[in-house]
């Protein structure tokens, strides 16, 4: 509970519409997309500008009130939960495009708005703002920036961090700093951009972001492609990638997944594919038919069945539907969808599907498989009800060794969804304790009071014991 | 809200909310721009799909108490359902808000007047044909009597709450009391007849819209039905449904299934979105109900939207002529999201000669009529009806078609509110297809 003076403070500042502390706006607020994550804050915030943003941490600083930033509340990381309380803070009210310069190709935004709304304004002049993720049409931007959000092209693209040229940063002190700029080359310092971007909100508030945008490619091309052996498609992945062609998706799905998807969906696909890759290309005309054909020998040369190439616009949006409806075919299944995000190199893609298969099999527990093999980012997603205690307990185990496995293979606990509270216990299988405690130094220097977003990535103290 | 008050919401929420719906919910997040008082409340989450699923589990959870504020998310949703066709995980939320709207409204604490008001209305008007007569014959002296003169002069009128002062402006000249009271109960096709179908006629449809209930029977006459009217249906319970009146909506369910069982039809045809959606889920409505399960499924399964079975029978492929003009439509949700039926509306209008279709934008968002919701909820109604006026004037159109009269009282409203009374007019599509039918074939 905050102090009712707190409250009058935050009131004076933001006005009182932009203050709730009721108890339906509590609970609106205790959750994010997270599965079996939920915790009351004291107070929602809705700030309406960057100085508004700088008062309230000021406060908070003083009186060690927990502060977690919120956009759409989209993650999978349970990164925006606010599991010690304090305030939620949300950017309904810093929501504009502030500038698109077509000179410099950027755009400046505020945190409040859609990467749908920004890919969109991009495309109208013809130029591209390429990270995608799943739920781009709510996600805001400043979330995506916090979790350095990836998406389906991000093969050939990469993700949210190779397009963010510049921050603005209100500091857990009420400090604004800004970083970067409309720069391709900038080398003052330490790269303060990359350090908050993907910070998870742990070290400061995002108040505006300056992002690069890129030529929009002239087309776009689709392609299916059915194998009889998982191998045979992850040989197809190296094989492509060997031959110096970079897909902009490059896209995987096991078959448990494949029979989920057609049994909801109905679009005929055949469900004896052991396993299906789903690859656009996109560019100049000649260049994607060339790639195009190019794939297609190399999918048949390595074992492909079935190889179907999109002709029409439709065409494309109905192959991509079979990607689309995955999740949404997976979690129609069970009442609880856990979605994690592995990371192998795409070498290791097909010991690693293994592996997770294994793994399921040991434990007992409904894992479907699918996600971005071009860039080896799995989706691991495990179908079960969290009111069944006994089996949450295993599913935990076995994603514990999907952890383990992924990391001993090169690769890491998480591509693109983040660590929040979710993966906390993880986080030293991928970087180690002195890893994890040259982290702790830098929130020490930056955040002293542990305001920001507490609980997440790490835990605060080095001893603190975590539950594994 | 008294403590005991709300001991007795939680302990209805845990009984009558359907838990395994709650789980399936997984806090995506997907429905948020699907919904409208998410938008206009700007992007509030207690006012959005995920958090009211979210505060029902709470309250079944023991996580949060009743409180003013949660009944107030409750209430604010327009039940348009626009939530459930974006759901990945295909969470049924109509069922869960009637579900909790029961829970609040059955222990509720009401005032005298408005426990009076709802069993009335509830109890005693809709289901009730002759009422029904009476109440829209009293409207019809009403109008014709002069009185409604006197009333708007003398400012007599100005008693009325300003809400309802406006609805009474749009509201159309109602029937005569003894042609209410003559209605068809057997019709033969005007063609080679292709169908025999039972026509679901409605209450607020056979009285104060009986107009279109006829147009709707000539088409599917020109259509080639051979048309049944069972004279022992009712009134379809939705309003009773949305509101928390569950058990009564769960009687006049059965009424209907009985009335419409003997007859040996293919469909059973609607022209009102909001009530077909309901009649299509009467099979959920009774489905702990033995005796009614299996006949309430058959029933459910020959709903049908009229413009649905206009397009089977190919009725946009013969002569349709207007003069010409720009035209747009507004999506009855219900007819959209409780029955997945937008394109055929659209189909039927652009097979019009003369008419230039133009889609508005978020053609398919609620335009705030919701039942009874301009009524209770008129300020967010409104807010959100100055939105879909503003979208309706930028397509330039002189008629806005709608398929639902709550939607086509709603429509009128709006554009009476913007004074454009003289420029564009709102007209429900069977009445609109009829004209530009006779129209063509003189």
């Amino acid at each position: 509970m905050l102090h009712e003076t707190v409250i009058e403070q935050f009131t004076i500042i933001v006005g009182k519409e932009n203050v709730k502390y009721d108890n339906a706006s509590l609970l609106a607020y205790s959750y994010d997309s997270t599965a079996q994550y939920q915790a009351l804050p004291d107070a929602v915030i809705a700030p309406r500008n960057t100085e508004e943003v700088s008062q309230i941490v000021e406060i908070c600083n003083e009186q060690k009130i927990p502060i977690v930033p919120r956009g759409s509340g989209t993650n999978l990381c349970a990164g925006t939960t606010p599991l010690e309380g304090g305030v939620v803070l949300l950017f309904k009210n810093m929501n504009e495009i502030l500038e698109i310069d077509e000179d410099n190709l950027t755009m400046t935004v505020q945190p409040g708005v859609y990467t749908k709304t920004i890919f969109e304004a991009a495309s109208q002049i013809g130029l591209f703002y390429p990270p995608d993720p799943g739920s781009m049409h709510i996600s805001q931007i400043g979330g995506n920036i916090s979790e350095n959000s990836g998406g389906l092209r991000g093969l050939k693209y990469g993700v949210t961090n190779d397009y963010v040229l510049g921050l603005e940063v209100v500091l857990p002190n009420g400090e604004i700093i800004r970083t970067g700029g409309k720069l391709a080359k900038d080398v003052a310092g330490y790269n303060l951009t990359e350090l908050f971007t993907g910070s998870e909100g742990t070290l400061g508030i995002i108040t505006e972001a300056i992002l690069k945008l890129i030529p929009k490619p002239e087309t776009t091309k689709t392609m299916l492609a059915l194998y009889h052996d998982l191998e045979e498609a992850a040989k197809t992945v190296s094989a492509i990638i060997a031959n110096r062609i970079i897909p902009v998706t490059l896209e995987f799905l096991d078959q448990p997944t494949v029979k989920v998807v057609e049994d909801f969906a109905q679009i005929g696909l055949p469900t004896e594919a052991k396993a299906i890759l789903l690859i656009e290309q996109d560019g100049a005309p000649e260049v994607v038919e060339r790639d195009i054909d190019k794939i297609s020998a190399l999918c048949r040369e390595n074992g492909a069945f079935d190889v179907t190439v999109a002709k029409t616009v439709e065409e494309a949006q109905a192959l991509m539907t079979a990607r689309r409806a995955a999740l949404s075919a997976l979690s129609r299944l069970m009442p609880t969808t856990i979605l994690e995000d592995a990371t192998v190199p795409r070498s290791e893609i097909a010991n690693m599907v293994n592996a997770i298969n294994e793994i399921a099999e040991k434990y007992n527990v409904n894992i479907c498989t699918f996600g971005h093999a071009g860039d080896g980012n799995l989706h691991p997603t495990c179908l079960t009800d969290a009111r069944n205690k006994e089996e949450i307990a295993r599913v935990e185990k076995a994603f514990e060794e999907i952890f383990k496995k992924a990391v001993e293979l090169g690769g890491t606990i998480t591509g693109e969804h983040g660590v929040g509270a979710m993966k906390l216990p993880y986080l030293h299988l991928k970087v180690g304790e002195a890893g994890i405690e040259v982290m702790r130094n830098i929130k020490q220097a930056i955040d002293p009071n542990y305001i920001m977003n507490p609980g997440k990535m790490f835990a605060r103290n080095k001893d603190e014991v975590v539950n594994e | 809200m008294k403590q005991q008050e709300k001991e007795r919401i939680q302990q209805a929420f845990k009984e009558k909310v359907d838990y395994n719906e709650l789980m399936n919910c997984t806090r995506c997040g997907f429905c948020l721009p699907s919904c409208p008082t998410y938008i206009e409340t700007g992007k509030n989450e207690v006012h959005s799909p995920r958090g009211r699923i979210a505060l029902m589990k709470g309250l079944v959870d023991g996580v949060i108490e009743p409180s003013d504020e949660v009944k107030r998310s409750i209430d604010m949703c327009l039940g348009c359902r626009a939530c459930e066709p974006v759901c990945p995980s295909g969470v049924q939320f109509g069922r869960l808000l009637e579900q909790a709207r029961d829970a609040i409204y059955q222990t509720n604490n009401q005032s005298v007047t408005m426990r009076l008001t709802r069993n009335l209305a509830f109890k005693k008007l809709f289901p009730n044909h002759h009422h029904m007569i009476t109440m829209t014959g009293l409207v019809g002296f009403y109008q014709r009597s002069g009185l409604q003169k006197v009333a708007k002069k003398t400012g007599m009128i100005r008693v009325v709450p300003k809400n309802l002062r406006a609805m009474e402006n749009v509201l159309p000249q109602v029937p005569k009391r003894k042609d209410m009271k003559r209605r068809p109960t057997h019709l033969q096709s005007f063609i080679k007849q292709k169908k025999r179908v039972a026509f679901f006629s409605g209450c607020l449809m056979d009285t104060v819209f009986m107009t279109t209930n006829d147009a709707t029977m000539r088409l599917l006459q020109y259509a080639g039905c051979e048309i049944v009217i069972p004279k022992t249906q009712g009134c379809c319970g939705a309003l009773h449904g949305h509101s928390g009146e569950q058990e009564q909506s769960k009687e006049m369910a059965k009424k209907n299934i009985a009335a419409f069982e003997d007859e040996n039809i293919d469909y059973i045809i609607t022209n009102a979105g909001g009530c077909g959606a309901f009649l299509h889920d009467y099979d959920h409505l009774l489905k702990d109900d033995p005796e009614w399960k299996e006949r309430a499924n058959k029933f459910a399964g020959k709903i049908k939207d009229i413009s649905s079975v206009l397009v089977e029978l190919e009725f946009h492929k013969i002569d349709l002529q207007l003069d010409d003009q720009i035209v747009t439509y507004q999506d009855s949700c219900h007819l959209k999201n409780g029955q997945n039926t937008f394109m055929e509306p659209r189909q039927l209008i652009e097979a019009v000669s003369g008419v230039d279709y133009v889609e508005m934008t978020d053609a398919s968002r609620c335009c705030g009529s919701a039942g009874i919701y301009n009524i209770v909820e008129s300020e967010m109604s409104m807010q959100i009806l100055d939105y879909k006026m503003e979208q309706a004037k930028k397509t330039k159109a002189k008629t806005i078609v709608t398929s639902n009269p709550g939607c086509l009282l709603q429509m009128k409203l709006g554009i009476e509110r913007e004074g454009l009374g003289e420029k564009i007019e709102a007209i429900h599509l069977v009445d609109f297809l009829l004209e530009a039918y006779e129209n063509a074939n003189k």
